[in-house]
């Protein structure tokens, strides 16, 4: 193994199809038209000199010291920013070039401290490279003058020097070794498009500011680490390097947080982990990351990780660490016995999308085929289930259509119930980008989010109320249609024409024009016409949505009117268009895939098809049962019934995520043996009676399917510190059952998983090896994969319009509960917070807060910062006020990643009529003045104390 | 299982089918509840089917109805 370096090119790929011939020191080169001389030159294996220039941003030309000359030209031009042209002859190197490059040097040095031996970026350093590069050998200008070196200078204080900014968690600044190349001002607003950073100053005082001259920390800075990526200098250095050193192997694979997948290198010494750096083949991100991907990774060696199994009769009992077999006889016994007492089903399990598909596959598998039922559920039912059965209603699969690179091609873009800026910030830079370019930008949100906000773009921003979802898409599909905005021949051709008059018949009725909606929805008329018309007729439109979407009565409904209006417009089918769902968590999709739902075997085949069932039934070699399973909150209903007893739980925390915490409370009291497997002692294991210990992403094999179903290797990089990677305790769980499954590595699983799902017939570890990545279908018909799906026609054949009548939720607001709560995410922190409050990541976002608007606030008395009471029909909680004009008045809003809040203690029973996806979105509440936390939050901080207790291990006597 | 709940559920599920007139709406309210409701839920909303039904909006009792003749 050794460490990958990614070629740096110095400037980005010209997309020309055009192709120019042009002669670089004596050889003919034939690239792109567009392309530079300096990216020509290194694709014909010359690498000009250079400081400023580098692939990931545009070219800048401020270093001077990529000269060339050129045959019949004057000068000796930059070749970062000289494009190629037809019959140039060009040469690298003479001695006119050798001269100015070494007196650029030379100047460089003059300002730069000399301490490279104990420089962290001792090893890793454009600098010293150039310097070698260029043959320099001495400064002949001295230190002794104005620098930016040294504290001191000439026995005063030096003005010009500043100290190293350490404010950041993750890196430091350190302004004496800057070069002023402008390379992280750059990539702050060309790739990551926060325009954090500027230089301040002019000449010798120009220097790299956050902000006004603010701290790292306490600027705009997002931290996503872009511009430590493309620092040449240890100006901007990873504290890790720092601390450790310079990696000496790496190893590609794939973030374990959000559905957009990242790539990285994960760059180690030995088996320690030295930093995460972005891989620039990666199809999803393309070299760049977040905070959560690059930094957020400490986790994996908390203190609070739990890495023995445990078990204990009652959860008032102190857990007792036990070897792997114990626990398994034990988890297996009392699975056993509740199967015997209770029935069958009267077990079940829930499959994580935070493993791998191989590990979900297997989990399914051991509950259809060993435990004998189809009691499977993932926590997909919690946020993208009415995504599977919106789309394959109308399309006929349950996927978004795209791939991320299709963004590029994007004229109009709808962004609905999702802010990608803080749930999804690599694909955000991506879209931003586009932007920038020129692309139109709706944001449909009760919030006025971060895309709204974002810096250089202008969004139309339709703040609707929460839960009026299907009335805005219809009132958009009602503008296209009475204004005669339809794509006649699209519909005529791709989609089944009788349903497609009923539903524009029904679009078209006048109660659900913008003007008879706005009542309801709260959205000015003139500005939702405006965006159905830029939609309908600025090119290339795309959608993409979140839980903003999912999370409600009318999920699956909202999610069919997307797809009617990707149909009506013709906007699916080819590049820069469709209909693209953004998973929260990084394998969500693929557990999807992966058969996790309780009706569905892998490949969204229905589980009483008896031809699918006979061919799992032949590999598995049992007989499976044809009835759809409980799914989530059926589980914990039936569990309060009392037919429900045992659960495993794989990777997620429930009792945090899922809504109604006392119901789920009362749901997990009510089971018998709980076994949670997952990394640290979360909330649900404080009800559970055995705990084994997970495995972190960088300890196992296998792979991720991000939102584009990307299919992508995750490679293990250390030893499981727990012992096992989770395929293996799965595999071991069952064996304890009496169900044997046997795969010596998860390659074989995924051999398994192509042989019974026809989308996944092509993919092996092999082709994901060679190709990097696979989206699926990857089949005999597309043996590379499908970036965009329904080319020419639907999977399901002729796309299905279906109405989509807008019923208010059941949650209403009244007298006692006059305000509308809607939850969701921010950058630093993921999901339940398991993993990222366990790391640096704090510094941003320690607790939740409750976001009022300032004239709900003052109504109620509640100041910035105040502790407030936030009371819903299913219970209450405290929390600290954030005042602030984000959101509408009427509504207000929280994140739900600390325990210690509880957003969903708040959160109802109320769920989406096709999938009993939960509403989160939608709650009825009432906000007072609170001195401190509420009964419940005593009560369960005590429960979690006790139930948390681990009792010592007593030596055995001698 | 709790019959409030299932009846709910079930009254949601005939609302999104409602537009779609009694010939259709009742074959995909059925078809609905047999693909994505467990045995046990089923078994509890045909007893409280049979025990009058209340609750249960007009097209959902006829589906399930039809479903539990099928």
């Amino acid at each position: 193994m050794s460490l990958i370096k990614e070629i740096d090119f110095g400037t980005p790929r010209a997309k020309s199809e055009a192709m120019v011939t042009l002669t670089i020191d004596g050889q003919a080169i034939t690239v792109p038209e567009g392309t530079s001389i300096m990216r020509a030159a290194m694709e014909a294996g010359t690498q000009i000199p250079k400081l400023c220039a580098t692939d990931m941003v545009d070219a800048f030309g401020s270093c001077r010291l990529c000269l060339v000359e050129i045959e019949g030209r004057a000068g000796t031009p930059a070749s970062c920013t000289t494009p190629v042209a037809p019959g140039l002859v060009v040469h690298t190197q003479s001695e006119r070039l050798k001269k100015l490059r070494k007196g650029v040097m030379e100047l460089y040095i003059s300002d730069h401290p000399l301490d490279c031996l104990t420089c962290a970026a001792n090893g890793d350093c454009e600098l010293q490279d150039m310097a070698g590069a260029v043959g320099l050998r001495d400064v002949r200008y001295g230190y002794e003058g104005d620098n930016h070196v040294f504290a001191r200078s000439g026995g005063a204080v030096n003005p010009a020097w500043m100290p190293k900014d350490e404010s950041n968690p993750y890196f430091t600044y350190d302004p004496s070794k800057c070069i002023v190349c402008s390379r992280c001002v750059r990539a702050c607003e060309e790739v990551q498009g926060t325009f954090a950073l500027t230089i301040a100053g002019r000449g010798f005082d120009s220097r790299v500011s956050p902000g006004m001259s603010e701290s790292f920390l306490g600027s705009e800075c997002v931290s996503c680490g872009a511009c430590v990526q493309a620092c040449p200098t240890a100006t901007l250095t990873e504290k890790s390097v720092i601390e450790i050193g310079q990696p000496e192997h790496s190893v590609v694979t794939t973030c374990a947080y959000c559905g957009v997948g990242c790539a990285f290198k994960a760059e180690m010494r030995g088996e320690e982990v030295v930093r995460m750096v972005p891989y620039k083949d990666g199809k999803a991100n393309r070299g760049h990351s977040c905070v959560k991907g690059r930094f957020a990774w400490g986790y994996t060696n908390h203190k609070e990780r739990i890495l023995n199994p445990m078990i204990r009769e009652r959860i008032e009992d102190p857990w007792r660490e036990v070897s792997w077999d114990e626990a398994f006889s034990f988890a297996a016994a009392k699975f056993k016995a509740i199967q015997q007492k209770y029935g069958r089903d009267a077990v079940g399990g829930i499959t994580s999308s935070r493993c791998t598909n191989e590990e979900t596959y297997l989990v399914q598998k051991l509950i259809r085929a060993g435990f004998g039922n189809n009691n499977v559920d993932t926590c997909a039912r919690v946020c993208h289930s009415p995504t599977g059965y919106g789309l394959s209603q109308t399309f006929g699969t349950s996927a978004g259509t795209q791939d991320f690179d299709s963004v590029e091609e994007t004229d109009v873009v709808i962004v609905i119930g999702a802010n990608p800026a803080s749930a999804h910030p690599v694909f955000a830079s991506r879209l931003k980008k586009r932007l920038r370019q020129g692309a139109k930008l709706i944001v449909i949100d009760p919030r006025r989010t971060e895309m709204v906000e974002a810096p250089h773009l202008k969004a139309l921003h339709l703040p609707l109320m929460p839960g009026t979802n299907v009335a805005v898409m219809t009132a958009l599909a009602h503008v296209i249609v009475t204004e005669g905005l339809v794509n006649e021949a699209f519909v005529r051709e791709r989609c089944d024409w009788s349903e497609f008059e009923e539903w524009a018949a029904f679009v078209a009725q006048p109660n659900n024009s913008p003007e008879a909606t706005a009542i309801l929805t709260g959205v000015d008329p003139k500005a939702l016409r405006e965006a159905a018309r830029i939609y309908a007729t600025g090119g290339n439109g795309a959608i993409y949505y979140g839980l903003g979407v999912t999370e409600h009565s009318q999920g699956s409904t909202t999610v069919i009117a997307i797809a009617n209006l990707g149909m009506v417009t013709g906007n699916i089918g080819r590049p820069g268009v469709g209909v693209n769902p953004l998973r929260g968590q990084n394998n969500v999709q693929g557990s999807c895939d992966m058969g996790s739902f309780p009706h569905e075997l892998p490949g969204y085949r229905h589980i009483s098809t008896d031809a699918v069932r006979d061919q799992f039934e032949a590999m598995w070699k049992v007989q499976l049962n044809p009835e759809p399973g409980l799914r989530i909150p059926n589980m914990f209903d039936a569990a309060i019934e009392g037919s429900f007893k045992g659960l495993y739980v794989q990777g997620e925390d429930i009792l945090q995520s899922d809504p109604n915490t006392s119901h789920v409370v009362a749901a997990l009291s009510a089971m018998e043996c709980v076994i949670v497997h997952d990394l640290f002692l979360n909330e649900t294991a404080n009800y559970a009676h055995v705990f084994l210990p997970g495995s972190t992403f960088l300890e196992k094999d296998g792979t991720f399917t991000n939102a584009e179903r990307r299919i992508q290797r995750v490679r293990k990089v250390m030893t499981p510190k727990n012992g096992l990677a989770d395929w293996e305790v799965t595999i071991a769980l069952g064996k304890a059952m009496g169900f044997e499954m046997q795969y010596n590595h998860p390659s074989e699983i995924m051999d398994e998983i192509a042989a019974l799902t026809p989308t996944f017939a092509g993919v092996s570890y092999a082709k994901l090896d060679e190709l990097g990545s696979v989206q699926w279908p990857c089949n005999e018909k597309a043996p590379e994969g499908t970036p965009v799906m329904h080319i020419g026609g639907f999977v399901r054949g002729k796309g299905k319009f279906i109405v989509t009548e807008y019923l208010a939720t059941d949650e209403r607001t009244g007298p006692r509960f006059p305000l509308l709560l809607t939850t969701g995410r921010i950058l630093s922190q993921y999901n339940v917070g398991a993993q990222t409050r366990r790391t640096e990541n704090v510094v941003w976002h320690s607790e939740d807060r409750l976001e009022i608007h300032p004239h709900d606030a003052e109504q109620r008395g509640v100041r910035d910062g105040d502790w407030i009471r936030l009371k819903s029909r299913a219970g209450e909680t405290t929390l600290r006020a954030l005042i602030t004009d984000r959101v509408a008045p009427g509504v207000v809003y929280t994140t739900f990643h600390h325990p210690d809040t509880q957003a969903n203690v708040i959160t109802t029973d109320y769920s989406d009529w096709a999938t009993n996806c939960p509403e989160y979105k939608v709650t009825a509440v009432q906000v007072s003045p609170s001195n401190g936390p509420s009964d419940w939050q005593k009560a369960y901080e005590a429960q979690a104390k006790h139930s948390r207790r681990i009792a010592a291990v007593v030596e055995a006597a001698e | 299982m709790s019959p409030d709940r299932l009846i709910h559920m079930a009254n949601q599920i005939g609302k999104f089918f409602q537009n779609q007139g009694h010939d259709r709406a009742v074959p995909g309210i059925a078809e609905h509840i047999k693909k994505f409701w467990d045995p046990r839920m089923r078994k509890a909303i045909f007893a409280h089917l049979d025990a009058g039904g209340t609750g249960l909006d007009p097209y959902v009792r006829d589906a399930l109805e039809k479903l539990k003749r099928a």
